[in-house]
């Protein structure tokens, strides 16, 4: 496709034949081979599927694509389906009859159940449409003329394909009438002499002389067919001559070669056939004689075969139909002796045989049996045991050589022999073979013959093409679905005729039988979408380029597959219940561009679902039915998500249970989204389910399962969706092995704690679920991370392949009447086919202030903007309007146009007539016509008002200020300073190292103290890095690009500029009163324990308890790291003392990610878990020298008491953000007080404030490796800004007129972007000042001014009343 | 009232998010009613009350804002 001319119209896919499962639909719906991935797709443009050449059309000796012709006449197509035949085969209706059909053989179909009855739906296709009628391209004439000898099949194709090509040839035929073997070897029954002599004639309207009788032999040779000026001469004289047999007897009356019996038949309609008659062979030529004898009234018909049926050449329907019609075979005998009586044959003496070992052809060879003859009694003989050809009309040509089979010898590629100009194909060449053959022959004797004129090189680039390992649309979801046989004229009907017995398929029949066809290579090749592309952007003929860039760095995102349930499928009936379905699928119901248009539906009944089971975990932290032990980490947040929505597109209510081990909502705000929908009555199974089985006639699912108190349950669902998990994709795998990068024990890319997008590769960088599990906000933020390490190796280079465009100078058209020129874009036929386009342009000529009309077949096409540019100048326009699509995707591509003819940008005005007219008001032609000219109008008066506008640009200053000196500050201000920007760190304490100096070492065993010197140490030695410690901000004014923050230091204070901020203040964890904490030496917080560890070093037990003063009023979220922090100390306690009791007591266990490991280890190591709700929290009390923990067991069903000697608490992490960072810097924080991003999952760390940026904990709790990943991107995203010179300002903005202003402060009041603020003026008091650096352009501040000093820039007022008036003419 | 009695309706959608939903409504074909006249605006908060009243002055039997 060229992206550049697509317009996403769709007339494409609408035209395609090949239906396919929607990869995005998740197969819940259909697309075509030419499609646009989703709906909201970008860029929006359409594709085609293709892959390698499908096995039916390599299977074809002449090549034909038989997926297109099959596709073309499922849709009923047959004049299309006849011109992809006959590109390749001039012969559609014989083929369609008398093929041997390879093609069949080799369907793919074959595997599923029959083959496709390709060749019947051929000949569909010609009894539908007269082949007769097909146009057939020819090249110009050339001079060269081509004597062919023989108008059978090979000569005919040989003519056919010399006629296009623009060669004049004559084909010299011996016999009386053309048609060679198709006439006299093929009897009527199967091929109508009508068909033959009609699809003759497809070759004789191209211009093809036949002369008939005119046999070469002594009256006319080679060398005479040279003198009279054909350049040169093709052979295709066939293989006529029957073989004898051999034995005594064989020349008497009554004996008859079968070819000549054919021959005779077909010329005369009549022959001598005897009333027992016996035939020797095996093969269609046996069958033929034998059909043909029985018809012409023998009364006895058998066929005498040495070998079994199974060898038998004949084609098996053949063979059938003869049985049918009553004709005997006699399998395993061979003619010993012909008996003769009077000089007539009397009888036929035979000896039984028996199979022996293969032969060269590969078929059990017949030996006789000794003492088994047997005689019949017989009175006509007809041998058809092959045919060889009959050479002597060519014993005179010097320099042909044969074989000793009797045949010509070729090139096998260009059928030339080595007698000058002269080429041979066909029987003649092959010996008997098919019509097939011989047709695709032809095809290469003329491309040889036109070489040869042309003095080329008749072999090169025509090597038959193999392919290994071809890659084929799968069909293992494919239903059984059986071939439509083909009806047949009635055995009694067929006595005495020689009616066609095979009727061919009705066209409903073939429709059905073309739906069968797989669709190997997805698409068809059948080009109606070239055809249908008005813009021509489809280009079947495009291959794929192979470029070589240079890079400095390179990026994997390549993510993960989901896991497929197809593995477990007698656990989950996911293959065979249509009512159990993936979670991705269920977005898919749930989702309103999807197959149900979010109708909640089941699809097996499209009945609406009452009762849902989400099942969680499936191919996740499972080890025993999967190798993923690892978690996925997203699943439990989309399920919930899933159960709340579909709650909302329920109609008459929804019982939704998520059955689950953990429920892990460990991310930013997810806690709080989970209980929330548990108010809203999502029930939480705390269980695994055992079996699933299906509810007869309903197919309702009944799930089994053990509560959390050991009951055994059985519960019916409507539906059960399996809540997958992710898995390294298969190509991504190759890919890291191809570049050699490291993966870790689940295939994920691996990576170190402290470089958590840094492959095992330099200069290779990794971001999101390629490198393990993870949700959005996390990926990008990762993203953004390797774009700030790639950017930190290539820093050097910045800027240094940027090209910049020029524009002519603008043209002032202040002061000036306005000009308006409107352009109507038909849009092809999307716009043009509904609406009357011409009388659009005609209504704009008659609006006002339009002086220039005119209609576009594309407006947006490279030609018309060019065209434009030069009538804006020619026609003086000061306004342009252009009538097309939206201006969301078409108005930056005119707005150029616009500056190339020296106009403003902001004079361009899109009036949307195609998405918002024709599109949706298709059936209504009239009406969207007149909706198209009042959108026209609307556009025109407000063209008259528009102004041009100018891009503000500010000047950047680059150095930047990082405020907080913990791990995620550093990081920032290093990578900063290593690309060249002055940085200003702030920490309010008196040492860098923030919390992470209280960590030992990572989940993953990272040394944090050791890296955390270095990291210290680069830090404070780095000369672009300002380090200023016992520093707080106090203030901080300005914009991106340009703030001003006040930094006190003891008594001093220093005002830093800057151009950009980042925030990262990290947080800490919270104190609690909670479980003697505060009032026992032996109950510790944190990383504390491990000082009391010390000071008890023969502690026997130790007690964990998670969720302190967490995920409960004081803190409603989940801390994230605390689980994985503990079960490491744990299992630190067990490698030191395996006899250690440690118990870990918790609310759900929330190691996400790979740090489902640890969980995995510590049970091993003997960890115990004990969980616990928070209606029952654990008790603790002081007993003697030691602890005692009260906690109720509910596994066991039991309160139970764990004596212990420590007590660790893990409390919340809380945000150590103060006020006065977060006013300064105008930052919103959540309810939780952590600092909000400005978009949760697309912009993970920007800061609502343009130039600010957070990371860290200061935006939630996360590891180390999730801080520092955060802070590279914050730096990533900060250089965008600091990268630049200056940043442009939309010019779309508000602007205060402070001679109209009475400071009364709303629109301060209304901005939510800060971008107005209020200014003392000299002898007016206060006034308000825009800030046009912020301003989004929303224009809620000109609404709130009850002055009108407000002007929004490109929406005022004038402008927008200008359209709601012009608006006004509906009907 | 007539019996195919269409109302005309005056909509101002919000640049980001409901006249974006419009164009897709037509990438997917969605039919509706000939009749409404949209205007596009950078904010549905920049819709000042005095643009619904000059809109049913106008003649247009309802006025439209989303965003």
């Amino acid at each position: 496709m060229d992206l550049s001319k697509c317009t996403s119209c769709g007339d494409c896919e609408a035209v395609c034949p090949v239906e396919l499962e929607s990869g995005y639909e998740e197969g819940l719906a259909t697309r075509k081979a030419i499609y646009k991935k989703y709906t909201q797709a970008i860029p929006g443009t359409y594709c085609i599927e293709k892959t390698d050449t499908a096995p039916c059309k390599l299977a074809c000796p002449a090549g034909i694509n038989v997926q297109g012709y099959v596709q073309m006449v499922k849709v009923g197509n047959y004049k299309r389906a006849l011109e992809i035949i006959m590109e390749d085969l001039p012969l559609p209706g014989i083929l369609g009859r008398v093929c041997p059909h390879g093609c069949e053989d080799a369907c793919r179909r074959c595997s599923v159940d029959d083959p496709l009855a390709i060749r019947d739906l051929k000949r569909l296709a010609a009894d539908r449409f007269d082949p007769r009628e097909i146009e057939i391209q020819c090249d110009p004439e050339r001079d060269e003329k081509v004597a062919i000898i023989g108008s059978g099949p090979a000569g005919l194709s040989t003519a056919y394909f010399l006629a296009r090509r623009g060669i004049k040839s004559t084909i010299f035929e011996s016999l009386p009438e053309p048609g060679g073997m198709l006439r006299v070897g093929i009897p009527e029954h199967r091929l109508p002499r009508e068909i033959l002599n009609k699809e003759i004639e497809i070759i004789t309207n191209l211009g093809v002389e036949i002369k008939t009788n005119s046999p070469l032999g002594p009256d006319l040779s080679i060398d005479d067919l040279k003198n009279q000026g054909y350049k040169a001469v093709y052979l295709a004289i066939g293989a006529h001559k029957g073989i004898e047999l051999g034995v005594p007897g064989e020349n008497v009356n009554g004996v008859r070669q079968g070819v000549d019996f054919l021959r005779e038949l077909s010329l005369t309609g009549k022959t001598e056939v005897g009333k027992k008659v016996v035939i020797i062979g095996g093969g269609n030529v046996a069958i033929d004689v034998a059909r043909s004898a029985i018809r012409m009234g023998a009364e006895e018909v058998t066929i005498v075969y040495r070998r079994t049926r199974t060898e038998m050449p004949a084609f098996d329907e053949e063979i059938e139909a003869s049985l049918d019609e009553g004709i005997r075979i006699n399998y395993l005998a061979a003619p010993q002796e012909i008996v003769v009586e009077d000089g007539r044959v009397a009888g036929l003496r035979c000896i039984k045989m028996e199979l022996g070992d293969a032969d060269s052809s590969g078929r059990r060879s017949p030996i006789p049996v000794p003492g088994s003859e047997f005689e019949l009694d017989v009175d006509q003989i007809i041998p058809a045991i092959g045919q060889k050809p009959d050479l002597s009309c060519l014993e005179e040509a010097a320099g042909l050589e044969f074989s000793r089979w009797g045949t010509i010898e070729v090139n096998s590629i260009s059928y030339a022999t080595d007698y000058e100009g002269v080429f041979a194909g066909g029987d003649v060449q092959t010996g008997p073979w098919t019509v097939i053959g011989a047709v695709a022959s032809g095809k290469e004797a003329a491309e040889s013959i036109q070489r040869y004129f042309d003095g080329v090189d008749m072999v090169e680039g025509r090597e038959p093409v193999t392919l290994d390992d071809p890659v084929y649309r799968p069909y293992d979801k494919e239903p059984v679905k059986h071939r439509l046989q083909m009806p047949e004229l009635a055995v009694e009907k067929r006595a005495g005729n020689f009616d066609q017995v095979e009727l061919g398929y009705t066209e409903e029949q073939g429709q059905e039988e073309a739906g069968r066809c797989l669709n190997c290579s997805y698409c068809c090749d059948c080009e109606l979408c070239v055809e249908a592309c008005l813009p021509g952007a489809v280009n079947h003929r495009d291959q794929a380029l192979e470029k070589e860039i240079d890079v400095g760095a390179v990026i994997l995102t390549s993510g993960t597959d989901v896991f497929d349930p197809d593995k477990l499928e007698e656990f989950y009936l996911y293959k065979s219940n249509p009512n159990v379905m993936t979670s991705i699928e269920f977005e898919r119901i749930l989702s309103a561009t999807g197959p149900t248009s979010g109708h909640l539906v089941r699809l097996s009944d499209e009945k609406e679902p009452k009762k849902i089971a989400w099942l969680q975990c499936v191919g996740s932290r499972d080890q025993n039915q999967c190798d993923n032990g690892y978690c996925s980490s997203v699943c439990c947040m989309y399920a919930i998500k899933e159960t709340v929505i579909a709650q909302e597109h329920s109609h008459n209510g929804l019982e939704c249970s998520i059955f689950n081990m953990d429920i892990r909502t460990f991310g930013k705000d997810y806690e709080r989204y989970y209980e929330r929908s548990k108010e809203q009555g999502v029930r939480y199974v705390q269980a695994r389910v055992h079996t699933i089985s299906e509810v007869p006639e309903s197919r309702n699912l009944n799930l089994h399962y053990v509560s959390e108190a050991g009951e055994i349950i059985e519960e019916e669902f409507d539906l059960v969706v399996l809540s997958v998990g992710m898995e390294p994709a298969k190509s991504a795998v190759e890919l890291a092995g191809d570049l050699d990068i490291e993966l870790n024990q689940y295939n994920f890319v691996k990576t170190e704690d402290v470089s958590p997008v840094t492959t095992s590769k330099p200069g290779i960088y990794v971001a999101g679920v390629i490198q393990g599990p993870k949700d959005i906000p996390h990926s990008i933020m990762e993203a953004s991370a390797a774009a700030c390490s790639a950017g930190s190796d290539l820093a050097a280079a910045r800027g240094s392949l940027v090209k910049e465009r020029i524009f002519p100078e603008e043209i002032n058209v202040v002061g000036q009447e306005p000009r308006i020129g409107v352009f109507v874009c038909n849009c092809g036929i999307n716009i043009g086919g509904i609406a009357d386009v011409p009388s659009i342009v005609e209504y704009a000529k008659s609006l006002p202030n339009v002086v220039y009309t005119e209609e576009n077949l594309f407006s947006c096409s490279q030609d018309t903007q060019e065209k434009m540019v030069e009538t804006i100048k020619e026609q003086k326009l000061n306004r342009v309007v252009v009538a097309a699509c939206s201006p969301i995707t078409h108005e930056p591509l005119f707005q150029e146009t616009m500056k190339d003819a020296g106009l403003n940008p902001f004079l361009f005005e899109m009036a949307n007539i195609r998405n918002q007219c024709t599109w949706v008001h298709s059936s209504e032609k009239d009406k969207a016509t007149e909706k198209a000219k009042d959108l026209v109008k609307m556009s025109v008066a407000r063209s008259a008002f528009l102004e041009p506008l100018d891009y503000l640009t500010v000047g950047v200053n680059n150095p930047v200020l990082v405020v907080g000196g913990g791990v995620s500050g550093m990081t920032a201000a290093l990578n900063f300073a290593e690309q060249g920007f002055a940085t200003t760190l702030v920490e309010k304490g008196m040492e860098l190292g923030g919390s992470a100096r209280q960590i030992k070492k990572t989940w993953k065993g990272a040394d944090v103290g050791s890296y955390l010197d270095e990291l210290i140490g680069q830090v404070e030695n780095h000369t672009g890095i300002n380090v200023m410690k016992g520093a707080e901000v106090v203030n901080a004014k300005g914009f991106v690009g340009n703030f001003e923050t006040e930094v006190k230091i003891g008594d001093l204070k220093k005002t830093i500029r800057h151009g950009a901020t980042v925030v990262a203040t990290g947080g800490q964890a919270t104190e609690t009163g909670e479980h003697l904490y505060g009032q026992n030496p032996r109950v510790t917080r944190w990383h504390d324990l491990e000082q009391n560890l010390e000071k008890y070093p023969d502690a026997e037990s130790v007690v964990f308890i998670q969720c302190v003063g967490s995920r409960d009023e004081s803190h409603p979220y989940c801390s994230k790291i605390c689980c994985t922090a503990s079960i490491n100390q744990a299992l630190e306690i067990k490698e030191k003392n395996p006899e250690t009791n440690v118990f870990i007591l918790h609310r759900d266990i929330r190691t996400y990610g790979e740090r489902e490991s640890v969980y995995q280890k510590a049970r091993e190591k003997g960890v115990v878990f004990i969980k616990y709700s928070p209606e029952r929290k654990p008790v603790v009390t002081e007993a003697g020298d030691k602890l005692e923990v009260k906690i109720f067991d509910p596994v066991i069903q039991r309160e139970m008491v764990i004596e212990t000697d420590l007590l660790n608490l893990a409390t919340a992490i809380e945000s150590s953000a103060n006020e006065t960072v977060t006013s300064a810097y105008k930052l919103p924080v959540n309810a939780d007080k952590f600092v909000m991003e400005a978009h949760a999952k697309l912009r993970p760390v920007d800061c609502a404030t343009d130039g600010v940026y957070i990371c860290g904990m200061a935006h939630y709790p996360k590891p180390l490796d999730e801080s520092i990943a955060q802070a590279q991107a914050a730096v990533s995203r900060a250089i965008n800004v600091l990268s630049q010179q200056s940043v442009a300002v939309e010019p779309i903005v508000s602007q205060i007129d402070q001679e109209l202003c009475i400071g009364c402060g709303l629109c301060v009041e209304s901005c939510s972007f800060s971008a107005i603020e209020p200014e003392k003026v000299e002898g007016k008091g206060i006034r308000a000042k825009n800030i046009s650096a912020l301003c989004k352009g929303c224009g809620v501040c000109a609404v709130a001014c009850p002055q009108q000093a407000i002007t929004m820039k490109h929406f005022n007022n004038d402008q927008i009343i200008a359209s709601i008036r012009a608006g006004k003419s509906v009907a | 009232m007539a019996e195919n009695y269409e109302p005309k309706i005056l909509a101002f959608l919000c640049n980001w998010c409901a006249y974006a939903g419009a164009d897709l409504a037509g990438v997917s074909r969605f039919q509706y009613p000939p009749t409404l006249r949209v205007i596009r605006t950078m904010c549905s908060g920049r819709v000042d009350p005095l643009y619904i009243a000059e809109g049913l002055v106008n003649g247009y039997d309802g006025v439209f804002v989303s965003g």
